[in-house]
């Protein structure tokens, strides 16, 4: 199981989604400058290199974070904590990984801690979704506890400030995660955890889909570009999720994934049968 | 048109460089990203920084008998903005690296900020042929330790001439 684990971390950080790959060929065509094209060459290029040597494809492997829906009735629950630990460790030294893991206070490198998001589901049951997620883009991040007023028109002005503001240092073109309602703690959450869902896949209530899509178009209309360096593509996608709210608070969580978005998803059955997948 | 071009870097060189020209790069290069940037301002650059080329990277590296790289694309120069003075100021005349930086120092100190494509890190270690030397690597860990690095055309894209024109700037 640890070696499943393993296997699902290298598959995420050395073969970028088809859905990603699909989404980057269409923007590849969709450019017309040579800059654009210059860039989306050379990123359609990585992923190629990066799956047939099996190596990452980009350098910066993440902080490795994993969502855990762990079915109560599964008998390995309680071995899930340490064998991501393990698998991750090992993951350091085989792929290899970059040691991305710095103490606060002295500055030296731990090598690589996972950060791990427990869900408890009923069933027997355990999936966990694989996100190594880069720097470059998580800088990017925002919370904002808007007021109620504000909603959804204040949600769009925020995302195209961030979006503005942070230019082509999350690596575009960019995926969107946006988490509305809940709290300070869960939008952001929210926010993460809608970045898994499928590029081009819409939101199933037509209105927060609706949404999705004039997101998208308002991004992909400011000209950033891959790598900020001007161009049609901005945005592959933006993914918005939300719960219900406060009275008196209008939480938004935007997080930012780069281009480069590396998942993957593993399951551990019951009688302890695995499946890998992304 | 794309222009051939090895380190180091003279001034002459640099001053024909337009933003948006493709630049296939060669010679030594040397990564440095946060906690070298504080070191170098701090104690002086390991290396002679006249006429160099920094790349702001941290690899993936692996060590069987030497040193190998395994993926090693560009990290956000923008947190480097901060030392970009002092850093040309040392003689520093090319910067690798992603999104941007500020376009007034490289005007100032005649220097050019190469971008590559961020996340590409597989494929520009097909364009680094060899580790020369790694500085500071048991203080500052393998992202941030200084890797000298022999690359052979690299292909960068002229992103701040020295002039100050920018890439970055047009469409905002």
């Amino acid at each position: 199981m640890e070696e499943a684990i393993l296997e699902a971390i290298r598959l995420a950080v050395t073969k970028i989604p088809d859905d990603v790959v699909k989404s980057l060929q269409e923007a590849y065509k969709r450019e017309n400058t040579p800059t654009a094209k210059f860039n989306l060459e050379n990123i359609l290029k990585a992923i190629e290199i990066g799956e047939k040597e099996r190596i990452p494809v980009c350098q910066d492997t993440g902080t490795v974070t994993f969502f855990v829906e762990a079915g109560v009735r599964n008998p390995y629950l309680g071995m899930i904590k340490e064998l991501i630990n393990s698998a991750l460790e090992k993951a350091t030294r085989e792929i290899p990984l970059r040691p991305n893991t710095i103490n606060v206070l002295t500055n030296k490198n731990l090598g690589n801690l996972p950060i791990v998001h427990w869900e408890l589901v009923n069933g027997d049951r355990i999936r966990i979704a694989i996100l190594p997620k880069g720097g470059g883009s998580e800088n990017c991040s925002a919370l904002a506890m808007l007021t109620p007023a504000e909603g959804f028109e204040g949600v769009k002005r925020l995302v195209i400030e961030k979006v503005k503001e942070c230019g082509g240092k999350p690596c575009p073109p960019i995926i969107l995660g946006i988490g509305i309602g809940g709290s300070s703690d869960l939008a952001l959450k929210l926010a993460k955890k809608a970045l898994l869902r499928p590029l081009g896949e819409r939101h199933k209530d037509g209105r927060i889909a609706r949404f999705e899509e004039e997101l998208l178009e308002e991004v992909n209309s400011l000209g950033i570009g891959p790598m900020g360096m001007g161009g049609k593509t901005t945005a592959l996608d933006v993914k918005v999720e939300v719960v219900p709210r406060h009275p008196a608070s209008f939480p938004v969580g935007v997080v930012f994934q780069c281009w480069a978005h590396r998942k993957a998803f593993l399951e551990i059955s019951g009688s302890g049968e695995v499946r890998i997948w992304q | 048109m794309a222009v051939r071009l090895t380190t180091p870097l003279s001034e002459k060189e640099i001053l024909k460089l337009r933003a948006g020209e493709i630049v296939y790069l060669s010679g030594v290069i040397y990564t440095a990203r946060d906690l070298a940037h504080m070191k170098i301002i701090k104690e002086g650059a390991p290396f002679d920084p006249r006429g160099a080329v920094i790349y702001h990277s941290g690899p993936v590296v692996r060590k069987k008998e030497n040193f190998e790289i395994v993926s090693a694309g560009p990290t956000t120069s923008a947190r480097m903005n901060k030392y970009l003075d002092k850093i040309l100021d040392m003689g520093v005349k090319g910067i690798i690296g992603k999104g941007g930086m500020q376009p007034e120092s490289f005007r100032k100190y005649r220097a050019v900020y190469f971008a590559f494509t961020g996340g590409a890190g597989s494929l520009a270690a097909k364009s680094i042929r060899r580790v020369v030397e790694v500085y500071w690597l048991e203080e500052l860990g393998i992202p941030e330790a200084v890797w000298v690095l022999d690359v052979k055309d690299f292909p960068l894209i002229v992103g701040i001439d020295a002039f100050g024109n920018s890439l970055y700037s047009n469409h905002r």
